[in-house]
């Protein structure tokens, strides 16, 4: 955040939460980075907090789980699909509670502006009986932080912030509050009905859960973070997040409930507003929750038509949703679509990968980008770490003449956060045809703003730590033939060593490792300051 | 509705790495300096990968949506030619538009600084003082860079 003096500054939600985090105390913020989510443990690290990345969303969680029965004070950090991956995890904390405040964010992506899907984790916080806070600005990420913290340390729970695209990347101003009253000194108090989950201690724990979030909801209709902005009774609008915003702007005469606390709703709140107006309208981004919460409760209202569902919200749609309006939106026209940087080390691989003709079962980056023009050289592209399973499965399925053709392409950040254990499929269920794991290893999460990872040997401040060498990983587990290539130095090696590989029936990885270029100059000066030390 | 009039919308396109979010970043400080409600919005991740960026500022006495919605900014910078027709719909019908060719770019220090001098040029159509452009310009930017930008935000102001 800019060093200003003034009592209020300029800030993104992201920066707020962290701000947040470091004024509540937060011992440890861990994640795995992901926009919209990455720059809060950034923040975090830049202003003084203790902040790391892990390998993936599911190992942050538990890191986090840890620190928070310990009695410390937790912030784990991931984007929406991050979530999918922590979900084990999630689902048993919210059974076992926790004794230091433990916040996960989850970074939702409506539109899809950097994101493979566009799900809605308000579901989340149902399934797993997880409290959901939902900020619609800078200032109530900062607030709702705190809260978060409050209320997971008054109940022994995990609480959800819900985040989205608008409100972690937009700037708005904030006004912080001083420090929270730090928690008592962590210490460890053994409890094991409450800690281990085998069956006959989980079914007292669930009892307790559903115990918790009803005095939750009964605090929420009270004392929660519910807002009414009054106005003209002919329309009420109740709404959440950022969508408020848009709703301040497109209906300034509504009278408005906004929710806070998204999970467990202030059902009876809904309910007392509805009645108070003429034609109560439900507006929200992504899916109908809180109109099918109303529904259910009995609460007469109205949702927004179903091609509203699809995207962000925004003043122009909240308007036609108002007004009822149907009609197909005006287009837009196209921008310059993203593509691979000039000189980016993967495009050689992608030309060698279309040359082949291969079939490319791809993963989640920059490298995505494969898929277009003029490379056209991936063909499916699921979630992280997904291209060693699907490629594999391609394998074991398509006729052999097809089957050899099949690459499976990851790169290195990704192949860390969940390509390892397709890997270990790789070798445990090995196709008849054998198999060619390309792992594109620029040394950096290149998509996200260059994060450390595992591979990289440095931490999120980019201090030296042990360092996972793939080639050692692979051979440690039995992939034969392990190659490392140049993709920029030694260009023609690519399209060889691949044809070689793809001309095997046996195991191959090979490692086309070459640094980002935007990194490059970075990493360079990293390795070597920590070198001198 | 309250304030609404008094709402400036601005809209800074570009390319990735042209420095779209610098500038509507430091727009939004000097906004912020002038003890306006200020509020910036922006998009990371895969569309910076040399693709489209468009970053909104609102400033004004209260502000809701952190968007600008389409056909509503007063005044547009474009910082590179091919982006002026993909932007040009989130201008209002009288809006200006800030375009690259108001600057001589043989003239600055620094060929990067085009988006500062951008600025220049947009200052001219705002009510917010040199000062705070200025301290906005340094705030932004590392101190080897401000003579540079300083420069570029002054041609663009009085080309």
């Amino acid at each position: 955040m800019p060093p200003h003096n003034s009592e209020r500054r300029l800030a993104s939600g992201n920066e707020a939460v962290a701000q947040a985090a470091l004024d509540a105390g937060v011992a440890l913020g861990t994640g795995y980075p992901g926009t919209p989510s990455t720059e809060i443990l950034e923040t975090f690290d830049a202003i003084g907090g203790r902040a790391q990345w892990a390998p993936n969303e599911k190992v942050a969680l538990e890191v986090g789980i840890g620190a928070a029965f310990a009695g410390a004070r937790a912030l784990v950090t991931m984007k929406h699909v991050g979530l999918n991956v922590a979900a084990d995890p999630l689902f048993t904390v919210a059974y076992t509670g926790v004794t230091g405040g433990l916040v996960i964010v989850s970074a939702d992506d409506p539109g899809m502006a950097s994101s493979q899907n566009e799900q809605d984790n308000r579901r989340f916080a149902v399934a797993a009986g997880v409290p959901m806070l939902e900020p619609s600005d800078s200032q109530e990420a900062y607030d709702f932080t705190l809260r978060a913290i409050e209320i997971s340390e008054r109940w022994g729970i995990p609480v959800l912030l819900r985040m989205t695209t608008r409100v972690c990347h937009s700037a708005t101003l904030v006004q912080t509050k001083g420090q929270l009253a730090p928690p008592a000194p962590p210490t460890f108090v053994r409890d094991v009905p409450g800690r281990v989950m085998i069956p006959a201690y989980a079914r007292p724990a669930h009892l307790r859960l559903r115990a918790k979030l009803a005095e939750i909801a009964a605090w929420n209709e009270s004392d929660g973070p519910t807002q009414i902005v009054d106005g003209d009774r002919v329309l009420g609008i109740i709404t959440s997040g950022i969508s408020y915003q848009h709703v301040r702007e497109a209906a300034p005469r509504a009278r408005v409930l906004k929710i806070g606390l998204s999970y467990p709703l202030p059902v009876e709140a809904m309910r007392v507003f509805a009645a108070s107006v003429d034609r109560c309208l439900v507006v929200e981004e992504g899916d109908p929750y809180l109109y099918e919460a109303a529904r259910t409760a009995g609460i007469a209202v109205e949702q927004k038509p179903e091609m509203y569902r699809f995207g962000e919200l925004n003043v122009g749609r909240v308007r036609r949703i108002v007004a009822g309006d149907v009609s197909p939106e005006p287009a837009l026209p196209a921008g310059k679509p993203p593509e691979l940087c000039p000189g980016c080390p993967h495009r050689n691989v992608f030309e060698a990968l279309r040359d082949l003709d291969c079939i490319v079962a791809g993963d989640i980056g920059c490298y995505t980008l494969g898929v277009l023009p003029p490379f056209s050289a991936m063909d499916t592209c699921v979630c992280m770490g997904a291209a060693i399973g699907v490629g594999l499965g391609l394998r074991h399925s398509l006729p052999a003449e097809q089957a050899r053709r099949v690459v499976s392409v990851i790169g290195d950040s990704t192949f860390v956060h969940s390509g390892i254990t397709g890997l270990v499929e790789m070798v445990y269920n090995p196709p008849a045809t054998g198999h060619v794991l390309v792992i594109l290893d620029n040394g950096t999460t290149a998509m996200t703003g260059m994060q450390e990872h595992p591979g990289t040997g440095r931490r999120l401040d980019h201090q030296p730590t042990g360092r996972v060498v793939f080639e050692d990983l692979a051979r440690t587990l039995g992939i034969k033939n392990v190659l490392t290539v140049d993709p920029i130095a030694n260009a023609d090696a690519i399209t060889r060593v691949l044809r070689e590989a793809l001309g095997r029936d046996e195991l191959s990885v090979i490692i086309a490792r070459r640094p980002c270029l935007l990194a490059a100059g970075a990493i360079k000066i990293r390795e070597k300051f920590n070198a001198g030390q | 509705m309250p304030g609404s009039s008094a709402v400036v919308n601005v809209v800074v396109a570009g390319l990735g790495g042209q420095g779209v979010l610098k500038a509507s970043g430091i727009l939004a400080d000097a906004a912020f300096r002038a003890g306006l409600d200020v509020k910036k919005s922006e998009i990371h991740g895969m569309s910076q990968r040399g693709g489209s960026v468009s970053s909104d500022v609102r400033f004004g006495d209260r502000v809701f949506s952190p968007m600008v919605p389409a056909g509503e900014a007063d005044l547009l910078v474009v910082l590179a030619a091919s982006q002026i027709e993909v932007a040009r719909p989130v201008l209002r019908a009288g809006g200006i538009l800030i375009h690259p060719g108001l600057v001589d770019e043989t003239r600055l220090a620094n060929k990067k600084s085009v988006n500062v001098a951008l600025l220049g040029a947009l200052a001219r159509h705002l009510d917010l003082a040199d000062n705070l452009w200025h301290a906005a310009i340094k705030a932004a930017l590392p101190e080897k860079l401000h003579a540079a930008n300083l420069q570029a935000f002054a041609i663009g102001k009085n080309p």
